[in-house]
């Protein structure tokens, strides 16, 4: 079942008569238990597409309706009801433990006190469970890691208790373990409590993997919704991330650089020794074909190379060289 | 409400009427502790040491009391709002307002008349229509600019213009009129008598009021402006309304004693390290104790030597060595 919806929206700025289209004629779904990653090259509008769904920005046209509610009509209060927001900026609050910071998540449901009863201490000591941080729930946030920090910011948007939850760039600044954790981990969560949650991200290839569904953005050609697969097979990621530069390869869900390879050699054996040995010849100029002259074997302990066993890499790609110089 | 917070408040509360008992014993005649129980309890006490105590050393202390509270409750407000540690309550000019206010009925009193001048409202009403002016402006502002840091920029930026016209106007006045402006500068207590009080007490009780209405709404600011709408908070009615209950608790006190400054920007950093919170359910009252403290020390001191000096330069004394510990510790 779709939470949110978008009805022709066309997002942009407009200041002082001067309109600045970004995207226009958007039909967008978002249906609960659902995780979908917003991507796109810099500059297509993640980040106002963003604004504009959570009402803090106005749309040019059309409409964002959230259970039938048009979402720039809403007060404050009935839309922190609906969306909870986790932002880009690092917050910095002198001597708040985890368990402080979550309860802020609570703000838009207690009343004018802000008192914590005994039900809302269950849903906020809940909100810490579900991001695994309850053994550091009364520690100071200034002492967390990033990490951990991301998923304490998590965790007050869960304590919002809202059907959706939208997320900037949840993973900027993280390690690869944390990226790879937090999106788990909001797989994990759209999946359980069956809430929408929408985040926006430049990682690719962990949008691909956890991502129920792909809103995929190019400046030009409007937004594409999709399972991550489909948009893989038709091309689309191919299109909205054209460049000489670069390519979307299709095998394995990554970008690969467009090397210059004017030298042919064929090589074979062991598969996982093969891939990275692809990969070091690209960088260095060959191009892998069937019928080529040089022939490199791949074996346990190596590489064949002319019937001389070769052990590392770096040899390997030195021998090469010397064969093309004699040739 | 944790134990250490409990202990804390009633050693602060002890402190503060501790505070308030000494400041009313102390002074150039020493009055005894059972003389002020005398003149409080014994109806029919009469004497010079009564009419010392009720109508001087009484008004001066519950002065030092709401000035303590007010300008620390009102730089916590500011602090929360601008996210800075260093912003007081006279970030928005209100100081120079006020000043600009006085400066004008001192300094331009020939085309006032007499009777007004030499009256005390004369200073107190031009102080408060000094600062609501700038404070007006700074509102205004407040609903057309959208961050908070812009904001106080403008601040200080009418603070600079009210500031440098108070220049302009010295330099053309005589150095009689200089001399009572500087002194007005100085701060005092001891200007505020019962009449005054009439009017200061239901100011600070409409600001603290306000302070204390606000509190769930100054947590969720703690995020900053962005998260603080998130979580349903309408940050321009907000931030109005924060600006209304400083002007109220900072432009009434300097209206009465002039600007005493640090106690503002000094007091919301001693409270938030002694309760360890940045919950201001806990940090408004935390501060009105700490604020009351400080300034009923601040006012013992004064009278310590035989000749009292100016409240502004004890309360400045204490103030700055704790700005230095502050930025120093946040390296």
């Amino acid at each position: 079942m779709s939470i949110l919806t978008t009805q022709q929206l066309t997002i942009g700025y407009s200041r002082k008569g001067k309109t600045d289209v970004i995207q226009s004629g958007l039909d967008l779904k978002l249906r609960a238990g659902e995780l979908v990653c917003l991507i796109g090259p810099n500059g297509s509008g993640k980040s106002t597409l963003l604004r504009t769904l959570t009402g803090l920005q106005k749309p040019l046209s059309g409409k964002t309706l959230i259970d039938g509610k048009e979402i720039i009509k809403l007060k404050q209060l009935e839309k922190a009801l609906l969306i909870a927001l986790v932002l880009t900026e690092r917050i910095e609050i002198e001597n708040a433990t985890v368990y402080n910071l979550v309860s802020l998540g609570r703000h838009p449901h207690s009343n004018w006190w802000g008192n914590i009863t005994d039900e809302e201490d269950a849903i906020i000591r809940e909100a810490i469970e579900m991001v695994h941080l309850s053994h550091k729930m009364h520690q100071n946030i200034n002492e967390l890691s990033d990490g951990e920090r991301q998923r304490a910011m998590i965790a007050k948007a869960l304590a919002q208790d809202t059907p959706i939850i939208m997320l900037d760039e949840p993973t900027a600044h993280l390690d690869l373990p944390n990226r790879v954790e937090i999106m788990l981990l909001l797989h994990r969560l759209a999946h359980k409590t069956d809430k929408a949650i929408l985040l926006s991200t430049h990682e690719l290839d962990l949008a691909l993997q956890a991502a129920d569904r792909i809103w995929l953005m190019s400046a030009d050609k409007g937004v594409e919704c999709g399972v991550p697969e489909d948009l893989v097979f038709n091309g689309s990621f191919n299109r909205a991330f054209e460049s000489k530069a670069y390519y979307f390869n299709a095998s394995n869900g990554n970008f690969s650089m467009n090397y210059p390879m004017t030298k042919k050699v064929w090589v074979s054996g062991d598969k996982t020794r093969m891939y990275w040995t692809f990969r070091a010849l690209a960088r260095a100029g060959y191009a892998v074909m069937q019928d080529a002259g040089v022939q490199i074997e791949v074996t346990e302990a190596g590489w064949l190379l002319n019937g001389i066993t070769i052990s590392t890499v770096e040899t390997l790609l030195h021998e090469l060289n010397q064969q093309f110089v004699d040739i | 409400m944790k134990s250490r917070s409990l202990i804390l408040f009633l050693s602060l509360s002890f402190l503060t009427v501790g505070l308030f008992l000494a400041d009313l014993a102390w002074g150039s005649i020493h009055i005894s502790l059972s003389e002020i129980v005398d003149v409080f309890f014994r109806k029919g006490a009469e004497g010079i040491n009564s009419e010392i105590l009720l109508n001087f050393r009484l008004p001066k202390a519950i002065t030092a009391v709401l000035a303590g509270a007010s300008l620390s409750v009102a730089g916590l407000m500011m602090q929360t709002l601008f996210r800075n540690s260093l912003a007081d309550p006279y970030i928005l000019g209100v100081s120079s307002g006020a000043s600009l206010g006085v400066a004008l009925v001192m300094m331009a009193a020939s085309v006032l008349p007499v009777a007004f001048v030499s009256s005390g409202w004369a200073l107190i009403v031009a102080a408060i229509i000094g600062a609501s002016v700038v404070l007006v402006l700074v509102v205004g502002v407040s609903f057309k600019v959208h961050n908070a840091v812009s904001l106080l920029i403008v601040g200080l930026m009418f603070g600079t213009i009210a500031g440098s016209l108070v220049s302009v106007l010295q330099n053309f006045s005589n150095p009689d009129a200089i001399k009572l402006f500087v002194m007005w500068t100085f701060g005092s207590l001891s200007a505020v008598t019962w009449s005054y009080m009439q009017v200061l007490f239901p100011v600070v009780l409409v600001g603290m009021s306000m302070a204390f209405f606000l509190q769930k709404r100054l947590d969720g600011l703690l995020l900053g402006e962005n998260y603080a709408r998130g979580l349903g908070i309408s940050i321009q009615q907000t931030r109005f309304l924060i600006v209304i209950a400083t002007g109220l608790l900072a432009g009434g006190i300097t209206a009465f004693t002039g600007p005493i400054a640090f106690v503002g920007v000094a007091i919301p950093h001693i409270a938030r390290g002694l309760f360890r919170t940045s919950g201001h359910r806990i940090l408004l009252p935390a501060v009105v104790l700490c604020g009351a403290s400080l300034l009923l020390i601040c006012d013992i001191i004064t009278q310590i030597p035989t000749y009292t000096l100016p409240i502004n330069t004890v309360s400045a004394l204490f103030g700055a060595p704790i700005i230095i510990w502050i930025i120093l510790k946040k390296r």
